[in-house]
Formats: structure tokens, sequence, C-alpha cells
């Protein structure tokens, strides 16, 4: 190993002590049925799928495989509670079932954070940090519109559109939950909500937390199982809205199968976004922008910064400091507060990456890994960078969702911008500049959904959040998030 | 005694890029009045007609987004003044096309309202929609409208003029460009009105009309690849459905605005204006 790539290390000089996690406080049961009514009950069939540790591969639970009455059943449920219950209620009531179960989760958190990075491999400081908070600060954010929604929407009288169905991915398990869950909730909506089938178990504890909360049965459902689950809550006839987040390729299976009915739909899909660096730019700053962009969350992030476009004066030495800072970054064991790289969320994500390594190459692209070791055991991927790459290589066009990073130079603003918007993408983009000017240029002509400049990967509820072109339609998060569970009558 | 004078005939061609060319295609269909007398050749655009409209529109798009929203209430406001000064060229257009004098001047009327009423919305809707976001680190955080790009229009059948005019406003005004198939049995007036906005400052490509047949045409709307929303106003579940397939090519936004009662004050309103918007959302740290 040179000198060099292993300074930021102090040539290794330092060693870490494991500081892992105790999972003595959590538990997970041999089972989990689906959440219909307000209670556990077993699917229809007996049949269940294990939900496995990607870090170890070993089983942590078994999971009930819902069938497509089962869904009817959820459906059921949730407009009966509609009907019944949660479209006669005050906004008041509603926001306070949200302030409580806002508060559940918060107590909640150190269970919620471990058995997240349990189930999906995150590293337990990123769901400690980041996922369980924003999860709960969801709930909080929009527990307070919920009597206040009239002030939302100017000349117009907001109403809710009854069963909502929901689908969510498998990156951050609990807080799409709650990103889905909470505005429905708010706008007067019921839910049946889908988990992503590697990522189930928050979402059963977040099941708790309604039940312990006293939410009233079928306002909120949780079916768990595959995509033929999601297909059935998509095409039930008795669901009035969608709302999706996933890739481009079930988005587009999504909006086709919607088609012809009066269903609404958001679409939260993939993107393949520009992180574009300056030669102004502060660049110490703008490689840790880089790292936290490509490598947070194992690269399983729909708006990762997965392309780096770094002015060409400057490129040789963000590369460098990118290629010295990659050197430090520990992977292993998600549960280890030391952990920076956690494990690939599952074997079939995992060879969908190791296949991108592979097309880069043959590409004729330059691929760069850093040193790390690995466990024996669980689904690895190390931090990798791609250099050589042209504008039409799939790497550069394609949604990769793992930690591997294409890089591309540019000369002038006007080709940086080029570059940045040619994909058909359009989910986020970051820029890093230090002229003011130039940041509100560049904000303004990147097509996307969501920009960072100066910065990169940050969430909040207050702030919306949503696509350009192929990477979705409408918007979920802050006040704009409201419009995507409403409708509005004069 | 005076010999009656010969008038000259009009021919009623394609806009497209800010010029008037017949269809690529030389093809052609009649529009007969209610007494099967030809009034025109209307052109009978062509897939590659559309293709080349998109884009002159995709071209179009960079310039005209980027324009300020005070100059897009000024040209609009432009094309509702020399709509004002044709006046009865359009009332005698609708005429011909069959409907009574008194709904004619009614219908140019509320067009030019119309017109002024989303001119005046330029530099207005951002402020409605737009909003600073109280986010819990220390970033300043704020989300705005940008257009979505290059919308595709398929005109309400049954309103030539006012039907036309309520959905090209509201795309353009807020910085699309677009690409319009005009009514099929009422297209004089599109073509006339594409007049209008060629002498209203409207650069080229931005508004692009084509006329022609919705059976052929619809799909092309509906699937184009650089198309980003496509909003239709006639059509049954089976057409509506077809439409909404397609779309999900490139997942375009699909706007339906079937059984518009288009002389209502309720079709004039910016929420149309935020249907072919995308929110944008920035974020920047706050420090020294």
């Amino acid at each position: 190993m040179s000198t060099d790539s292993t300074k930021l290390a102090f040539n290794d000089g330092w060693q870490y002590a494991p500081a892992p996690e105790s999972t003595d406080h959590i538990q997970i049961d041999d089972h989990y049925g689906l959440f219909i009514n307000g209670e556990f009950v077993a699917p229809e069939i007996d049949r269940y799928f294990e939900s496995i540790n990607p870090a170890t591969e070993k089983p942590l639970s078994n999971i009930a495989l819902a069938s497509e009455k089962d869904v009817d059943r959820a459906v059921k449920a949730a407009r009966k509670a509609y009907t019944g219950v949660w479209s006669k209620m005050s906004g008041a009531d509603r926001g306070k079932y949200l302030f409580r179960i806002a508060r559940i989760m918060q107590e909640r958190a150190r269970e919620f954070a471990t058995i997240e990075s349990l189930d999906g491999g995150k590293p337990i400081r990123e769901s400690r940090d980041i996922d369980i908070p924003l999860a709960a600060a969801h709930f909080f954010y929009y527990a307070g519109w919920a009597d206040k929604l009239e002030y939302a929407f100017p000349a117009r009288t907001p109403v809710s559109l009854g069963v909502v169905g929901q689908i969510i991915p498998w990156n951050f398990p609990l807080l799409m939950a709650a990103w889905k869950i909470a505005p429905a909730l708010a706008c007067g909506n019921t839910v049946v909500l889908k988990p992503a089938e590697t990522t189930s178990l928050t979402a059963m504890k977040l099941a708790e937390v309604f039940r312990d909360a006293g939410l009233p049965p079928g306002v909120v459902n949780i079916v768990t199982g595959a995509g033929p689950t999601g297909a059935a809550i998509v095409n039930h006839l008795d669901v009035n809205k969608v709302a999706f987040t996933g890739s481009t390729e079930v988005g587009k299976i999504i909006q086709r199968s919607l088609a012809g009915t009066d269903k609404k739909y958001t679409l939260e899909l993939g993107g393949k976004a520009a992180n574009i660096i300056f030669a102004d730019a502060a660049i110490d700053e703008a490689v840790e922008g880089i790292v936290n962009g490509i490598f947070f969350n194992q690269g399983h992030v729909c708006c990762a910064g997965s392309r780096l476009l770094v002015q060409e004066s400057v490129a040789d030495e963000v590369v460098r400091k990118l290629r010295d800072r990659m050197e430090t970054l520990i992977i292993g064991d998600p549960l280890d507060k030391n952990t920076d790289i956690g494990a690939i969320n599952s074997a079939g994500q995992l060879e969908t990456i190791e296949s991108y390594l592979s097309i880069g190459q043959a590409e004729g692209a330059e691929m760069y890994q850093s040193d790390c070791s690995v466990p024996d055991q669980g689904y690895w991927c190390r931090p990798t960078i791609f250099t050589g790459v042209s504008q039409s290589n799939r790497i550069v066009q394609e949604e990769i969702f793992g930690p591997v990073l294409a890089i591309q130079t540019f000369r002038t603003l006007e080709e940086g911008l080029t570059k940045a918007n040619n994909t058909p993408y359009g989910l986020s983009g970051g820029v890093w500049t230090d002229k003011g000017s130039k940041v509100f240029k560049m904000t303004q002509k990147i097509r996307a959904g969501v920009i960072w400049a100066n910065t990169f990967n940050k969430f909040d509820p207050t702030s919306p959040f949503g696509g350009y072109k192929e990477s979705g339609v409408g918007r979920e998060g802050g006040m704009h998030g409201l419009g995507a569970y409403l409708k509005l009558e004069a | 005694m005076a010999e009656t004078r010969i008038p000259v005939a009009k021919t009623y061609k394609i806009y497209l890029g800010g010029k008037f060319p017949r269809t690529e295609s030389g093809r052609y269909f009649p529009l007969n009045a209610a007494d099967g007398t030809v009034i025109a050749n209307m052109c009978r655009g062509s897939r590659k007609d559309f293709r080349n409209s998109v884009v002159a529109a995709r071209s179009a798009f960079a310039g005209w987004s980027a324009s300020t929203a005070y100059l897009r209430g000024q040209i609009l406001y432009r094309i509702a003044e020399m709509l004002e000064g044709r006046n009865e060229q359009f009332v005698s257009e609708l005429v011909l096309q069959g409907i009574s004098k008194r709904k004619a001047v009614k219908e140019v009327e509320a067009s030019i309202d119309r017109l002024i009423y989303y001119a005046g919305w330029s530099d207005k809707y951002q402020q409605i929609f737009s909003s600073v976001n109280p986010v819990s680190s220390s970033h300043f955080n704020f989300s705005v409208l940008e257009p979505t790009g290059v919308v595709g229009i398929l005109a309400p059948e049954n309103s030539s003029l006012l039907g036309l005019v309520s959905n090209i406003a509201p795309v353009i005004v807020g910085g699309n460009t677009c690409v319009v198939l005009a009514s099929e049995s009422l297209p004089l007036c599109a073509i006339s009105f594409a007049e209008v906005l060629h002498a209203s400052d409207v650069p080229g490509g931005v508004v692009n009309l084509l006329t022609g047949f919705k059976d052929e045409l619809r799909d092309q709307f509906a699937s184009h690849m650089d198309v980003n929303a496509v909003v239709f106003c006639d059509g049954d579940a089976e057409i509506s459905k077809i439409i909404q397939e397609k779309a999900a090519d490139n997942v375009k936004h699909v706007i339906s605005r079937r059984d518009q009662d288009w002389s209502s004050e309720m079709s004039q309103n910016p929420y149309l204006i935020s249907e072919t918007q995308e929110t944008k959302t920035t974020w920047h740290p706050i420090g020294s």
C-alpha cells in the first residue's frame, strides 16, 4: 500500500477498536403476520419468506407473503376506516394521533435504528442519526398540517382522496414509510402500505407503534411481499391513489397499469445525479461532498451523486484527494459505530452492482477501488470510482444504486451543464463553487428537482423532494407534498 | 355597373418553428361549410411534422424558459392586443365554421380576456406556489416552480379559439414551449391565431400549431420521448387509457381536461399553470 493513499489514515498508525451497537434490547419475532385492521393476522395462505441480515446472510425472521386476497382484506379495512372514522374525524384530532406516533417513534428510536441496520445493512450511524430521527420528524411535521390544510391552497377546498396504496423501497425502509404515511394520514386518507421484501421489519415495528398509539383500526394497514403483492395494491379497484418509490423501470409499469383509471399517482423514481465541482470550489469540502454523495448508504440512494463532473484544471487534485479519502472509509459490520459503509442490501443488488463494474471496465473506463478489507460473510462492495468514462457509457447513463462513481471532466460551465443534463433522469444535482452567481446559474439550469449547492444528500420533512423527466411525477415532503394526497375543490 | 370583386381566399398552413410551411407530407383535408362548399384545404399534418415541431419547441425552450416573467407577461398581453385588433376576422371565421354571430363575438372576447388574465399571472404564480422551507439544519432551503419543458396539447374539439387559447396560455406563461394539434373540425382559428402569435413577439418555436387528424397524431403526442407533458381535452375512456399508457414510456405528465366548459370562469386559474410546472428545491449551507 502506498504511503500516499494511506496518509489520511495516519499510515495505519491508528486502529479503531470495534464499537458495536448491542442487540440485546431489541426483539424480533420468529414470524410476522400482516397488519390489517389494527391487528397482526396470518396470511390467507400459509406462506412466509425469510428476511435475512445482509451482513451475515443469516435469517432474522419470517415475513408473511400477502396474496391478492390479503391485499383485498387490507383495502377493505382501509375503506371501512376511511368512511367510518378517519374521514369524519377533525383535522386537529388526526394531528393528535400523528403527534403521538412521532413521540413513540422517538422513544423507540434506538430499537428502530438497530433493527434497520440489521435488516437492511446500513451503518448504525446513519440509521441512528438520519433514518430514524427523520422518520419521526416527518410525522411531527405533517401532524401540524392536519388541521391547517386550507391554508396551503388559496381559493380551494382540499378534500381527502380515500384509500391510498403505497409501495416503498428497501434503501430507507422506515423513513420511506414515514414519508408516505404521514402526509397521507394528515390529509385524511387511509393507507395500505407494502414495504420492500428485503426490509419489512421496521414496518412491522411501526405497526406496533400505530397500535400502541391507539390509531383507529384500519387507518394504516401493512401488507408484506414482493412485486405481485405490490401489483395487487396498484390494480385494486377500490384504491384511489398510488404512491410509489422505486426504480424507473417499475415506475413505468405502474404508470401504464394505472392508465384508464381515475387513480391519482406520485412516482419517485431513479436518478443519476451529477455532482459538479468547479475549480473555484473549496476542494476539501467538495471531496467530502463527493464521498457523502455517492457512498452514503452504500450508494443505495435514488438521489446519489453518482456522476462526478469536475472542472479539468482541478481534476487531478480532486481525484487524488478522493482516492486518499476513500482509503479511510471503513467497510464492514453495519452495527459498528466506526463503520462508514455497510452491507449491500441483498445478493441480487450486489449482483447488479457487480455487473456494472464489469460493464464499466468493458466500456474502457478505468476502475479504482479502495483497498479496505471486507468481511467473508455477507454482501459487500468496496467504494469504487471510474475515470476515463464518456457520456454515452452505460455507467454514466444508468442508475447503478451502489457505491460506484463515474467521473468525467469539463472545461466550461456550459459543457458541465450539458453533461449534467444529458441523461433521462432529473432527480437531483450538486454544485460546488465559491462564487454565488455561479451557484444560482447552475442551480437554475440543472434540470432536476433537488439541487444541493456546496452540500449534498440533505433531507428534511419541510423540504419538497421529487424528480424531473424520468425521475418521477409529483413531490413529497413540505407543503408541496400535501398536494399528492388531496383533491382541490372550488 | 361595378363588377363584383373576386375575393382572395386564404391558404391555411401550419405554424412550425416560427414559420408557416405546408405539411411536409403534402397531404390535405377539405374543411366544408354547412352547405357542403369547401372553405379551405387544411394541412393534414404528419408524424414528421410533429417530430419537427418537437425539435423546434425543444430548441426554443432554453430561451423562453430563461426569459423574465415580466417579458412573458408583456408578450401574452401583446397577443391579446393583436387578437383584439383582429377581432372581426376571428368572429367571421367562427361564423364560417357554423356558430352564431352572437356566440362568436362572445368567444373572441372571452379569448382576449383569458390572455390578459394569464398575462397578469406571469410574475405572480411563483409567489403563490413557492416556499422557503425551515429545515432543521444550517441551510437556506427554498422551492420554486420551473417549467416542465415541451408540452404536447391536443386542443379541445368543440372550442375553436377559446379552448385553444385557454390551453396554450397557462403553458407558455409558465415558460414551457408547446406543440398543439388544433381542433380537427374547427381548425380555422388556430392557424389565424398562429399569425397573431407571430405578430406578438412570441419567439419562433415557443408555440407550434398543427392541423390534422387526431386519430393519426394522438399516439405521437403521448409517446414522443422528448415531450415532457401531454394535455388532452377530448376522447372516451379508451382513448384516455391509450394516451396514459404511451405517456409512461418516458414518465410524462398526463393532464386530462376532458369535459371542461371553456367559457366558465373555472377554466382559468393558476393551478392550471402549476400543472405543467416542476417544483425545484435548492439547498445551500449557511456559514462563513
